[in-house]
């Protein structure tokens, strides 16, 4: 039950270990980057499993309540900032995207190095 | 509070607020001189931190009077404060001589924007240097990474498009390693306050996700400073990359992540984790010494004139490395007292690259054939900084590699290979500088060929400025000797 109970955390290392291949094997430049998200996604999962506390609630303090138990708040604050980092990233990788298909007319990675062996 | 106090702070606040200011600028001229007065502020401020610093002090800075481990906390210490002085006096070298250079290889209207992504690099990079706090590495890591990648992709040449992509790709997937790492840890201690961190690891139990996330940093963070084999990016990267970004980059970037790399290890895990000593030595010392040997090998058979000084970079990631990897004192202070010369070298040898480039359009050896003749200057200060990458006497490259291998002598029989590893590369670095001091003075310029000028006055003067600071530093190495024994001392605390 233990392996069971840890699924998220299962799912994490499955998303990353998907992204970490595309990022790899991929040789289309966009799939590169659809990867390089998928890898980055799987990270905010693993902090996001983190927070979880055990019957607790959403973090906001509820005037009246006693005992109350809330799940940890920083990690999301941290992942909030990553996600932003994630989407700067791919923003910038497809802008130098489209650069390449400008400067080599292809978004093949194997073409454009070709191309530069010829020059 | 006196302004002298918020120094800390100011180091990153300074050139993150006169980034936007100055990617609004819609003259060029004016928004190099912003940058540079930026630059040159952050260097002023290094240079203040580091005097409070050598008087034996350390400075810890609540971030907006939270005190740690609730706040954010700055803490600069003689290891910082070292980096600080390479960063930013990279970069206001580079920009006070590169106006000229730059206007060659960029079109002037971008120049407002491209001067803007200097600046958060220099706030990136001061940033990661100045902050005790693991989450904060990883945002100011990116600030400075995204910002590198847009410089890199200003290159002239369609290749520094896909060279940055790589970079991208690579620089990406360090980054979230660290990520996890830090991750990991957080879930074992519940902080993220790097001296706190060491602390509470004592008490954990389970040690096996702090083992985890030792692997994950180690990684992510040598992929970042291109430790051998993970530098795949940074030959390309360095090659395409407009002439001044390229110094500005070979002079600190992968300086600061190894930074981190020590950092975070020594502070965090070192005194922690049973046998951690043996096993980063373990790990480190057969890389540094592979990325010694093959840097040197590729840097001698390479055509190109920048991605030969690359490799040579390769090989030096690897010096610094071998000397952190032997976990002494004397081994930790030459592996930082090379961090601060090799940036004043191939900051040099850069620059007198930069100065060629003016009037060579391509930079292979073989294109500057005779040029030693027709630039007597520029190839003058290019064979002083190569000296001092060789390592002769009296000059900066000297003292790091006297220093490693006294620190490689105590290591015992593993030692003497260590040392003989590093005379054979400095042997390799006298056949490359050869070659291509050869090739500028005896070769014959080809028939046709343009005749060369010698650069403009602003480029030579302080590319024979940082020339000259090899000789300063090889025959007075005081300041950095002494701020990296205090760092060296900091870092292995309770080990000594």
């Amino acid at each position: 039950m233990q392996i069971l109970g840890l699924y998220n955390y299962w799912v994490f290392v499955a998303l990353l270990m998907i992204g970490f291949y595309a990022v790899i094997a991929k040789d289309n430049l966009i799939k590169k980057l659809i990867g390089l998200s998928i890898f980055q996604a799987a990270v905010f999962l693993l902090y996001i499993s983190m927070d979880k506390v055990e019957g607790g609630t959403a973090p906001i303090i509820q005037p009246g309540a006693v005992d109350q138990i809330y799940s940890n708040p920083l990690p999301q604050v941290l992942i909030l900032t990553a996600i932003v980092v994630g989407i700067s990233t791919t923003a910038l990788g497809l802008a130098i995207v489209v650069r390449i298909k400008e400067a080599y007319d292809t978004i093949e990675e194997s073409e454009a190095a070709a191309m530069d062996r010829e020059a | 509070m006196s302004l002298a106090a918020q120094l800390p702070a100011l180091q990153v606040v300074v050139p993150m607020l006169t980034a936007p200011l100055v990617a609004f600028l819609r003259l060029p001229n004016l928004a190099w001189a912003g940058t540079l007065a930026a630059s040159a502020m952050a260097f002023a401020m290094a240079v203040s931190l580091t005097l409070t610093v050598l008087g034996g002090v350390s400075i810890d800075y609540a971030m907006g009077g939270w005190p740690a481990p609730f706040g954010i906390v700055l803490a600069i210490d003689a290891f910082s404060a070292l980096l600080l002085l390479v960063v930013t006096g990279a970069s206001t070298l580079a920009l006070l001589a590169g106006k000229a250079s730059l206007d060659r290889e960029i079109a002037v209207d971008r120049q407002p924007l491209f001067f803007a992504g200097w600046l958060l690099v220099l706030a990136g990079l001061s940033g990661i240097v100045v902050t005790g706090d693991a989450f904060n590495i990883f945002v100011f890591m990116e600030i400075s990474s995204l910002a590198t990648y847009m410089l890199v992709a200003g290159g002239p040449d369609r290749r520094a498009l896909t060279s940055v992509f790589k970079y991208l790709i690579m620089g990406t997937i360090g980054a979230t390693f660290y990520l996890i790492g830090v991750g990991l840890i957080y879930m074992m201690t519940g902080t993220l306050n790097l001296a706190d961190m060491a602390d509470r690891i004592g008490a954990v139990e389970d040690v096996k996700p702090i083992l985890v996330a030792a692997g994950f940093i180690t990684m992510g963070l040598a992929l970042k400073a291109a430790v051998f084999p993970l530098h795949a990016w940074l030959p390309n990267a360095y090659t395409y990359a407009p002439n001044i970004v390229t110094v500005f980059l070979a002079a600190c970037s992968t300086k600061v992540a190894l930074y981190v790399l020590l950092r975070f290890d020594f502070v965090v895990f070192q005194g922690n984790l049973a046998q951690h000593d043996l096993q980063f030595a373990g790990f480190l010392i057969p890389l540094a010494l592979l990325g010694i040997v093959m840097g040197s090998i590729a840097a001698v058979f390479e055509r190109n004139l920048k991605r030969l000084l690359a490799y040579s970079s390769v090989a030096q990631i690897g010096y610094i490395l071998l000397g952190a990897g032997c976990v002494s004192l004397l081994g930790l202070t030459s592996g930082i007292v090379h961090m601060f010369n090799h940036a004043l070298t191939k900051g040099a040898l850069f620059l007198a690259v930069a100065c060629l480039g003016m009037s060579l359009a391509r930079l292979r050896v073989s294109d500057i054939a005779g040029v030693g003749r027709q630039m007597p200057w520029t190839m003058a200060a290019f064979v002083l900084a190569g000296l001092s990458l060789i390592g002769v006497p009296g000059t900066a490259g000297f003292i790091s590699k006297w220093y490693l291998i006294l620190a490689a002598l105590e290591q015992g029989t593993l030692g003497l290979f260590m040392v003989a590893v590093i005379i054979g590369s400095s042997l390799l670095a006298v056949v490359y500088i050869w070659r291509i001091v050869e090739t500028a003075y005896f070769g014959e310029r080809e028939a046709g060929a343009t005749v060369c000028a010698e650069a403009p006055l602003p480029i030579l003067a302080l590319t024979w400025a940082a020339a000259l600071a090899n000789l300063y530093f090889g025959l007075r190495p005081q300041l950095p000797v002494e701020l990296a024994t205090q760092a060296a001392r900091a870092l292995l605390g309770d080990a000594l």
